[in-house]
């Protein structure tokens, strides 16, 4: 008997079908990983492209009467710098006479510039008894416009910078006093109010340290809760209730931690307010629910086998846990981690409720003393009204990101190491 | 029986849950014998076996009634202590099951948590005779550092069987140790099951009737949860008492 669809020949109408669709669900997954592709390249690029300019600042050089009358070589720190900046910035620019023009001309200037000058001194005691040409930092007003961020062009009531500062700046451009340099300061300030100084290491320290706490406590925590519930605990009613209640805390908005971590660490327990101690504290909080459950899993992806053998061997519960079964699960317990802590720094509503939100321009030394965190720093940041801030921020946004890939990198080559086929 | 049975099990009923896995099994089992234990699926002679070393207090559902002695002390007692009777009590399981370390540190785990070897030379010793009884030395004397999980699949099981006698157990369960490998692995399995039993008793669980006729001194039928018979493999085999184990050893149910 011949069936007709007995032949191997393509082209044949149902399979067509079949390939179409085939190739169609293909299509739709290429076009899916490209759109994804696109998004991120976009965002990096655009985050880059913004932020570049923070690695730089601008300086300017002038012309500092530091003759005995000014500085008393005897009393250093005594002597007005802010009075010496401006002196030397008239002396630079007679032309300013009115009131309004001085001020302009002040603030061609960072107010940090009388500090500056000081420290300078202090370091070289040389420098008195006479006029010297030294660099001060200019104003973020300055800085923009040598980058470009404000428009030289339009009325001058709608510029930062007005008519007589342009002037000047060229002037002293002409002169080749005023530079762009590396920004130094950025990697090793904290936060200002003023544009040009603010820097971002006492978030970085901040959120170093929180992360530091919040790993010393959900890491252990966390492994050794799914432990027990995985390897020791009887699944009975009360097992279900508490596997349910962890998953449910997995999916709890993050600023609920935060309002607890207010309420019970703050309030009741007295600890310091807008400290990494009690950030990271709430932040473990957040984090031990998902690294219990991606270390529940990965136990339970330990095949049964390793377990009956090394019972079987007369090995105690926690001899098969401890030799066996454990070291099999590390990698997975270290992915989960990783994406706990990854979750953890990028958090910023919990760190709002206990007061990390805070305006913290030293360097955090201990987990007990305030501080910021990156995240909150980058919200802070992009609040200001600032043009500078802007640059700041995806700066800011930057430094998060290559913390994060640099923790992402620690985790993977210690699961690479920790790997076992079986 | 001339000598009194090694291990003597009375009246064990297995429930897991509501459900009856064993009842009233009483069997008595030789020291220095093969016994071997067969039946069709699900009849419940593997999970006879794992009552003998405890396995099944693992399950949670699995309640154990009844009496089993090894030696006169009755295991489930409450003064036993499981971990020194599965020291006593070694296991080879179905699938060969080393764990991901060398061979020689599968081979010593068991005398390092039982502190059999007081030196270094001690384990080495022991590992070696182990290897050596396992019929496994020669194969991989010259590789003991490397991992015991790219062994074929029947130097695997040896390597089991290694690290079981290890421990120098009184008995040993095997739990159709063959049933994952080629016949030619088999066979050299078989031999070893011979020897070993010069030394050690053997209860082995096999779906293989020819094994069972091959390796066993004794046998137990096993059906649907009940003993039907049990005696001399050579009667079992030729003159069985039951139909059950006649249709079955025939070839007409399981």
């Amino acid at each position: 008997m011949t069936n007709p669809t007995t032949s191997f020949l393509k082209g044949q109408k149902h399979l067509n079908r079949r390939h179409n669709a085939e190739q169609r669900f293909q299509w739709m997954g290429r076009i899916a990983i490209a759109l994804s592709l696109i998004f991120l390249a976009f965002m990096i690029t655009s985050i880059i492209w913004q932020g570049k300019g923070a690695v730089s600042t601008t300086k300017v050089m002038l012309a500092f009467d530091l003759s005995a009358q000014m500085v008393d070589p005897e009393n250093i720190k005594g002597a007005s710098y802010e009075k010496i900046v401006k002196s030397a910035l008239r002396s630079q620019f007679p032309n300013a006479k009115k009131r309004k023009q001085k001020k302009a001309l002040y603030a061609l200037v960072s107010s940090d510039a009388g500090f500056q000058l000081r420290d300078q001194i202090l370091a070289n005691p040389a420098l008195l008894g006479a006029e010297q040409t030294l660099w001060v930092s200019a104003s973020d007003d300055v800085d923009m416009l040598m980058k470009g961020h404000i428009s030289r062009a339009g009325a001058q009531s709608d510029r930062r910078v007005n008519d007589d500062q342009i002037g000047w700046i060229d002037t002293l451009s002409d002169e080749d006093a005023i530079k762009r340099v590396f920004n130094i300061g950025f990697f090793t300030s904290g936060d200002s109010r003023e544009p040009e100084l603010a820097g971002i290491l006492s978030a970085l320290v901040g959120s170093a340290l929180s992360l530091l706490v919040c790993f010393a406590l959900s890491f252990p925590i966390g492994i050794l809760a799914a432990i027990y519930l995985e390897e020791f605990a009887k699944k009975n009613r009360w097992s279900d209730l508490i596997e349910i209640n962890i998953n449910n805390l997995a999916a709890v908005p993050s600023i609920v931690f935060g309002l607890l971590g207010l309420s019970i660490f703050l309030n009741v327990f007295g600890l310091p307010r807008s400290s990494p101690l009690v950030g990271g504290m709430v932040l473990a909080l957040m984090t031990l629910p998902t690294i219990i459950i991606a270390a529940r899993a990965s136990l339970r992806a330990v095949p049964p086998s390793i377990r009956e053998a090394a019972l079987g061997m007369g090995a105690s519960p926690v001899q098969t846990t401890f030799h066996h079964v454990a070291p099999l699960a590390l990698p997975g317990f270290l992915t989960g981690t990783i994406v706990g802590m990854a979750q953890a720094l990028g958090e910023t509503a919990p760190l709002l409720m206990i007061g990390m939100v805070a305006f913290i321009v030293d360097i955090p030394s201990s987990i007990l003393e305030p501080a910021t965190a990156l995240p909150v720093q980058i919200f802070l940041w992009a609040d200001s009204p600032e043009r500078a801030f802007l640059e700041k921020t995806s700066a800011a946004i930057i430094v998060l990101l290559i913390f994060l890939v640099l923790m992402n990198i620690i985790a993977i080559t210690l699961r690479k190491k920790y790997e076992t086929r079986f | 029986m001339q000598k009194t049975p090694l291990i003597s099990a009375k009246d064990v009923d297995v429930f897991y849950a509501k459900k009856q896995a064993l009842d009233k099994i009483t069997l008595d089992i030789p020291e220095h014998k093969v016994t071997s234990l067969i039946g069709p699926s699900g009849c419940g002679k593997t999970t006879f076996l794992r009552c003998i070393n405890r396995m099944n207090d693992l399950v949670d559902i699995c309640r154990v009634a009844g009496e089993i002695k090894i030696m006169g002390q009755d295991i489930y007692a409450p003064e036993v202590d499981v971990v020194a009777l599965r020291a006593n009590v070694g296991m080879v399981f179905q699938k060969p099951n080393p764990f991901p370390k060398s061979i020689f540190d599968n081979v010593a785990y068991g005398p390092k948590i039982h502190g059999l070897a007081k030196t270094k030379g001690d384990m080495e010793e022991m590992v070696e005779w182990s290897l050596r009884k396992a019929g496994l030395w020669e194969e991989v004397k010259d590789r003991l550092a490397e991992t015991g999980t790219g062994l074929s699949g029947g130097q695997q099981q040896r390597l089991c069987i290694a690290r079981a006698i290890a421990v120098k157990p009184k008995v040993i369960l095997m739990d159709e140790p063959c049933s994952a490998l080629d016949p030619i692995a088999t066979a050299i399995i078989e031999e070893l099951i011979d020897e070993l039993r010069k030394k050690f008793t053997i209860i082995i669980v096999t779906h293989s009737m020819q094994q069972a006729a091959r390796v066993s001194q004794r046998t137990a039928f096993f059906h649907m949860g009940i003993l039907v018979e049990s005696g001399a493999t050579k009667s079992l085999f030729t003159a069985p008492q039951d139909e059950r184990t006649q249709n079955y050893i025939t070839g007409r149910i399981g």
